[in-house]
């Protein structure tokens, strides 16, 4: 099967700011894709490319085997989308709003509509200008969700929810997939991401740092080990592979690479092993230590979002 | 710390933020005042050429309507005022709406004063901010006019009556605005109802001064006329007016009290838990969203086509009783004085209801930059549809206001007196109008297709044409200059025949503008 998004060498540039610097991103059918990166690395840049709502100045997008420019209205019809700032006509009702996208995407399902408001305690009948980030989030989600569009796109759409909120995303996600519909998540939340992924995608600078499944990423990192030992252990900062290494007397906790993982466990057995607890890394520490040092190291690289002037009311 | 900690440091806020907008309301007007003094005294070199134009206006109902009560029209500084000082007020008022409405309840509604009010600022120091830069505008602007005319070499006491009574004015409806921003919490209400309420005042001052007067002195724009610059003036007038101002800017303070933050003082009520079925297509949204515009607007044109048509009579006995004046217009044969009046209303009236024609088609920037667009059009709707289902709210409501200025100065002509059977005509004058209008959307639109962060130019255009209007005899604007406004293309039905030429080239032109503007949206980045 096709993939649902094909996105090879993009560009985007923002009078002289460089948003999106050769971006590629894969999104097969079916799955649900994580799409990570720090403020202004371009998340939000690809996922209007996506909708045809900005041009492309360079590279190829393939959106459900069509031209997301060309075919806008076309495709529009088979997605749903909730943007990172759900931004409401402030003297309409939420119910009406609601019904109103579903309608102009024409395949609103009343059924699942009034499932959703409830499950995401949500008062149809406040005026929009009255809803607090959280609510005007969830007007977003029922809107997109309650329809039967094969792809959603999803610019960070639990921002402002509360954690029960986002659980019931969570359930409404897998229920989406489970139907064997694509998902598009840019998240924030990694905990999110770590639960609900299929495949993820970090991206940096408008462009694509990694790809692939959280069990690949981790497999080509490092394992956190923390150790007692019998004896106070010596010569381990000379293994290959090892950082952070602490030693408190018997106590002792390192990272250590994946492939050599294999050798510090050998090691540590010559002193007598009394517990040993081991843990693959979190996507956040996974995500700490790819943008942590090196965003520090580029200090004012400057945003695609501070470039391109987001403030919706200036 | 005390309610009006931060003041001074908002006021540079303000200052640094607005410093064009600012620069644009104060230079302009200013500047119009200036042409208009320098355009009367070379229009009037001799003390006979002054005479003979008093003699024409001294009794002429309809130059009052549009101008005000005729005092001192025998001198040159009478005949300034007469001229530019109705017009000046209304602008002075406008920019006071407009600015304390951005200041006050934009930024409230924008969530930008939350985070203002979250330092260690004064309840009360935004508001205070905002009101001192907006008097100091008003101030600015009364202070040039009065300067520009003492330069001229008028007359002291008439110079300062007159500058002082265009800040008055502008300090009142600063009030209005600063009040009505305090009750809704909803910026273009603030708006809608400031205008409004400018409209009433320059309405009640139309009867006032056809009539007896008495009208005028509850009238903002009418109390300050009251003070006769340049005609035996008197300064008295103006305190009531700048008591009024200042009541009710302590009400609106006081007001501020009795709320939360972005709350108004009218709780907004319940909507629909689902939508209506017209809400359902973009045309529907259209509607639905430019409503309450549409009606307001329809309302201000209908009061003021009353009150034109009911002074209409007015003038026929004037020229009944005037037989110079009679004998002059048959001569000229450009028709009755009457038929001038009414193509002076109608052409008023257009420009006025231009507004709409604007902000209307100006609704999808407004869409746009709020980020809704992006809602609608990730949706099985064209960037054509969306922009077609505003436009089409802008060309329609054109039409329709215009018709309604028609219907309602016929039928209250012929109620006060005038004849049924000129109403059929007196609605073909104001819908000939038409044209011109759809060019302003037009104009609108181009700029928002391909540049669309310029949109307000649009407004510019729309304030020159008033100027041409308003001010085209008096400040001698050669003749190409006062072609390129399409109102003076359009023929000055009834006073003049009608040409079908002019509204064809109109018309298309405003299709090339529509059409052209459409196009460059769908080219460029949305959002």
């Amino acid at each position: 099967m096709s993939p649902a998004i094909l996105v090879t060498g993009l560009v985007k540039n923002f009078g002289s700011t460089r948003a999106l610097t050769g971006l590629d991103l894969k999104v097969e059918t079916g799955e649900v894709h994580g799409f990570l990166g720090p403020n202004g690395a371009g998340k939000t840049t690809t996922i209007r490319i996506l909708l045809g709502l900005l041009r492309a100045d360079a590279g190829s997008v393939s959106l459900l085997g069509a031209d997301p420019w060309r075919d806008a209205v076309a495709l529009h019809r088979r997605l749903a989308y909730v943007p990172g700032e759900v931004s409401l006509w402030p003297n309409l009702s939420g119910g009406e709003i609601i019904d109103l996208l579903g309608r102009l995407r024409g395949d609103l399902n009343r059924r699942r509509r009034d499932g959703l408001l409830e499950r995401f305690e949500l008062d149809p009948t406040k005026k929009a200008r009255t809803y607090s980030k959280g609510n005007r989030q969830k007007v977003g989600l029922v809107a997109a969700l309650a329809s039967d569009a094969e792809l959603l796109l999803l610019d960070e759409p639990t921002s402002g929810l509360d954690p029960l909120m986002e659980a019931v995303f969570q359930d409404c996600i897998r229920e989406v997939k489970a139907q064997g519909r694509t998902v598009l998540l840019s998240s924030h939340i990694l905990a999110e991401v770590e639960a609900l992924c299929d495949r993820v995608s970090i991206i940096r600078l408008g462009r694509t740092e990694q790809t692939g499944t959280l069990q690949e990423m981790r497999h080509l990192t490092r394992t956190s080990i923390t150790v007692v030992l019998k004896t106070p252990p010596d010569g381990l900062n000379s293994l290959p592979g090892v950082s952070g290494l602490e030693v408190q007397d018997s106590q002792v906790r390192f990272d250590v690479d994946s492939e050599h993982l294999d050798e510090a466990v050998r090691r540590l057995g010559e002193f007598g092993v009394v517990s040993l607890v081991s843990h693959p890394p979190t996507l956040e520490e996974l995500f700490l230590r790819h943008y942590g040092d090196e965003l520090s190291r580029e200090p004012g690289h400057e945003t695609a979002e501070a470039a391109y002037g987001r403030n919706p009311r200036a | 710390m005390s309610a009006l900690t931060g003041t001074a440091a908002l006021i540079r806020l303000i200052l640094r933020r607005d410093r064009i907008r600012i620069s644009i309301w104060v230079v302009s007007i200013a500047l119009v005042v200036f042409l208009s003094v320098v355009g009367v005294k070379s229009l009037f070199p001799t003390q006979a050429s002054i005479d003979q134009a008093a003699a024409a206006t001294q009794h002429n109902a309809g130059a009052i309507a549009f101008n005000g009560p005729a005092q001192g029209l025998d001198t040159l500084g009478g005949q300034i005022a007469f001229q530019v000082g109705a017009f000046g007020m209304v602008v002075v008022a406008l920019m006071s709406l407009f600015m304390v409405g951005r200041l006050t309840r934009g930024d409230e509604e924008a969530g930008r004063l939350e985070l203002v009010r979250s330092l260690p600022v004064g309840i009360h120091a935004p508001t205070l901010a905002a009101l001192i830069v907006v008097v100091a505008m008003n101030a600015v602007v009364g202070l040039l006019s009065s300067a520009f005319l003492l330069a001229e070499g008028l007359p002291t006491a008439g110079s300062l009556v007159l500058g002082a009574s265009f800040a008055t004015a502008g300090l009142f409806f600063t009030g209005v605005a600063l009040v009505v921003a305090q009750i809704t919490e909803n910026t273009r209400v603030v708006y809608g109802s400031g205008g409004a309420i400018l409209g009433l005042a320059y309405l009640m001052r139309i009867v006032g001064d056809v009539g007896d007067g008495t009208v005028s002195w509850f009238s903002p724009i009418g109390l300050a006329q009251k003070a006769r610059p340049f005609a035996g003036e008197r300064w008295w007038p103006l305190l009531p007016l700048l008591a009024a101002a200042l009541a009710l800017i302590a009400t609106a303070f006081r007001l501020s009290l009795r709320r939360d933050l972005g709350a108004g003082l009218i709780a907004s009520r319940p909507g629909r838990i689902v939508a209506a079925p017209s809400l359902g297509h973009p045309l529907g949204l259209a509607m639905r969203l430019q409503r309450g515009a549409l009606l307001g607007w329809g309302a201000g044109v209908l009061v003021t086509g009353i009150a034109y048509g009911s002074i209409a009579p007015t003038i026929d006995s004037f020229v009944a009783n005037n037989k110079a004046m009679a004998d002059f217009l048959a001569s000229a044969g450009i028709g009755s004085l009457t038929n001038i009046y009414f193509a002076t209303s109608f052409r008023v009236m257009a420009l006025v209801a231009s507004g709409f024609a604007i902000q209307s088609a100006l609704r999808l920037r407004t869409e746009e930059s709020a980020l809704r667009a992006e809602s609608v059009l990730a949706t099985v709707v064209s960037r054509w549809r969306w922009a077609a289902s505003h436009l089409t709210i802008a060309l329609t409501g054109s039409v329709g206001l215009l018709a309604v200025a028609g219907l309602a100065t016929g039928v209250s002509y012929a109620i006060a007196g005038g004849p049924w059977s000129s109403l059929p005509g007196l609605l073909g004058a104001a819908v000939v109008y038409a044209p011109a209008m759809w060019l302003m959307s037009g104009l609108a639109m181009i700029v928002f297709g391909f540049a669309p962060r310029l949109v307000n130019v649009t407004w510019g255009i729309l304030a020159g044409c008033f100027v041409i209007g308003l001010l085209g005899a008096v400040l001698r604007l050669p003749d190409w200059v006062q072609k390129l406004s399409p109102f003076e293309r359009t023929p000055a039905l009834p006073a003049a025949n009608l040409a079908v030429l002019p509204l064809v080239v109109l018309t298309a032109l405003a299709a090339v503008l529509l059409l052209g503007g459409i196009g460059g949206l769908r080219r460029r980045d949305v959002g």
